[in-house]
């Protein structure tokens, strides 16, 4: 596998029964790139995304994530990569301490290596007043800052995002976005999922899943010019209303 | 006027979540309420619904006092709250029905004012509310909040966790149902929604930062905003933030929304200060304030 390639998919397939959720999907993602996977309710992105960590099993077509392939090594690359979700975050009966602890030792991180990481993290973060709160009494922008850094916590080479900003003030929302820029600076690709477009204009390139199919993959000055429209909205309102 | 708010403050335990909130909404107005969660959206909108009392200030629905007549207004209302709350297990037609009867009214009755939005989940009107898709249920949901003709409707984040799809959709219906006079509330988290109503209110943290039209939100932001692009994102903000005159820096997608300090700033000293701290492909360009531009001035 070329070093510089993170995730290398192609012709991934997944079917259920009849229904073709991935129909034949091909695409690369770099080390250290923000890569936006974008598509409407329903058009594939999630079931795509389960295959590519590694809990659900293609049906055909290849893939190889953080190294691994996915249909021979899916543990090796849960270990590889960070997940994060809006839906499923952190446990809010927890302290935030508490979080990190329970993360880092599913990770399979020494204690001497998660007190060190929470230490630094907690401070990164200014959550030193906080740091022995349950994180449900935290506010939603400082719970989601808290769970990006915690699925870093064991370097992983990839981090997975699974919706992560709805919701959020505009500022708390920047703050965010400023963290994935220093994660991707730092080398570790970061891989979005989202049906906002404005999270689209954030990354490096973008695919546009319809109906199973990626029918649209590149930066998103390029998608812009190449569909003749004013923001990634409007280039998604084109590919999905035909 | 068809709701008006006055001094309206609500705590629970320690949580401020409504700090005196005061507007009004014209008959046959669309109007926005914008804010981020833990806003203090849905608070209002249980207010105003007669869910929940206030600890202080007054408001009236549809001409009706909330406290005292809270009866006439749940006549007088649609109510579309953000969670999901149809029967599950019954139909797509079975709701329906179920909450015309419970008004007093039938499908029939009303059929007009829903026929648009009902012919898109027709063909579906025997499978279980539970078993349909996002898009979908919000449609039904809507369907339901209209079907005993009210007069104002209430739409708690109808559109989140909604593609841009069914987004845009929502937002053409909204504006048909304006014209057959109906008074609608509608709150977001989206600024770019915004832009799609009469009037907005900014609120965060349980005050209102500001009500206006969206032109007019955007044209009171104070500075002049640039555009600012180099290769290095990450390298950029940094800069940015560093520079001592700067006094926003906002990462907008693939740009970053720059405002001065300085009266007098001129973008050429910029660019120098950027390239010399490495930056390559260094463009400074003028461009408007958004809403969220706006909001954020206001929140700082």
């Amino acid at each position: 596998m070329n070093n510089n390639k993170v995730i290398q998919v192609e012709g991934l397939t997944k079917m259920f029964g009849d229904f073709t959720a991935v129909n034949a999907i091909t695409f690369e993602v770099e080390k250290g790139e923000i890569f936006g996977f974008l598509g409407a309710n329903g058009a594939g992105k999630t079931t795509a995304m389960k295959m590519l960590i590694g809990i659900s099993k293609p049906t055909s077509g290849e893939a190889n994530v953080a190294g691994f392939d996915v249909f021979t090594h899916a543990e090796d690359i849960k270990k590889n990569i960070g997940y994060m979700s809006q839906k499923f975050a952190l446990y809010d009966d927890l302290t935030v301490k508490e979080n990190i602890t329970f993360f880092g030792g599913i990770y399979g991180l020494s204690r001497k290596i998660i007190k060190e990481k929470s230490d630094v993290l907690i401070a990164e973060l200014g959550l030193e007043k906080v740091a022995n709160q349950l994180v449900g009494s935290l506010p939603l922008g400082w719970k989601q800052k808290l769970s990006f850094s915690v699925s870093l916590l064991h370097d992983p080479k990839i981090v997975f995002l699974d919706e992560p900003t709805g919701g959020v003030d505009p500022i708390t929302r920047r703050q965010f976005w400023e963290m994935i820029y220093k994660a991707s600076n730092q080398g570790t690709t970061v891989f979005v999922t989202t049906h906002y477009m404005d999270e689209a204009e954030y990354c490096d390139r973008v695919s546009i899943m319809v109906n199973g199919k990626i029918e649209a993959l590149d930066t998103p000055k390029k998608l812009k010019k190449q569909f003749n429209a004013a923001t990634m909205n409007d280039v998604f309102l084109k590919l999905a209303r035909g | 006027m068809s709701i008006t708010v006055s001094n309206i403050s609500k705590s629970y335990k320690n949580v401020k979540a409504l700090q005196n909130i005061s507007f009004e909404v014209k008959p046959g107005e669309l109007f926005g309420l914008i804010g981020p969660d833990g806003a203090g959206k849905t608070t209002l909108f249980r207010v105003l619904t007669t869910l929940l009392v206030a600890n202080e200030g007054s408001a009236t629905v549809a001409g009706f006092d909330v406290v005292e007549e809270y009866k006439n207004i749940r006549n007088s209302v649609g109510y579309m709250p953000g969670k999901f709350s149809l029967y599950q297990d019954l139909t797509v037609e079975e709701n329906l029905n179920f909450f015309a009867t419970i008004f007093g009214t039938t499908i029939e009755e009303n059929y007009d004012l829903i026929k648009d939005i009902y012919v898109q989940i027709e063909p579906f009107k025997d499978r279980r509310a539970g078993k349909l898709s996002g898009g979908m249920k919000q449609k039904l949901a809507l369907c339901c909040a209209l079907i005993h003709k009210p007069k104002v409707l209430f739409l708690d984040e109808p559109t989140t966790g909604v593609d841009p799809v069914s987004r845009k959709e929502f937002w053409e219906m909204l504006k048909r149902l304006q014209q057959k006079d109906i008074t609608i509330l509608v709150s977001t988290p989206y600024m770019d929604e915004a832009a799609l109503c009469d009037r907005i209110a900014l609120i965060q943290d349980g005050k209102i930062l500001e009500i206006d039209t969206p032109k007019a939100i955007v044209k009171h932001y104070p500075k002049q905003i640039y555009n600012v692009r180099a290769t290095n994102m990450y390298q950029l903000i940094y800069s940015l933030k560093k520079y001592e005159h700067n006094h926003s820096v906002y990462p907008f997608g693939e740009v970053v929304h720059y405002t001065d300090s300085r009266t007098d700033f001129n973008p050429k000293d910029l660019k120098l200060y950027l390239e010399s701290n490495d930056l390559n492909n260094v463009e400074i360009e003028k461009t408007v304030a958004t809403i969220e531009d706006t909001f954020m001035e206001l929140a700082k």
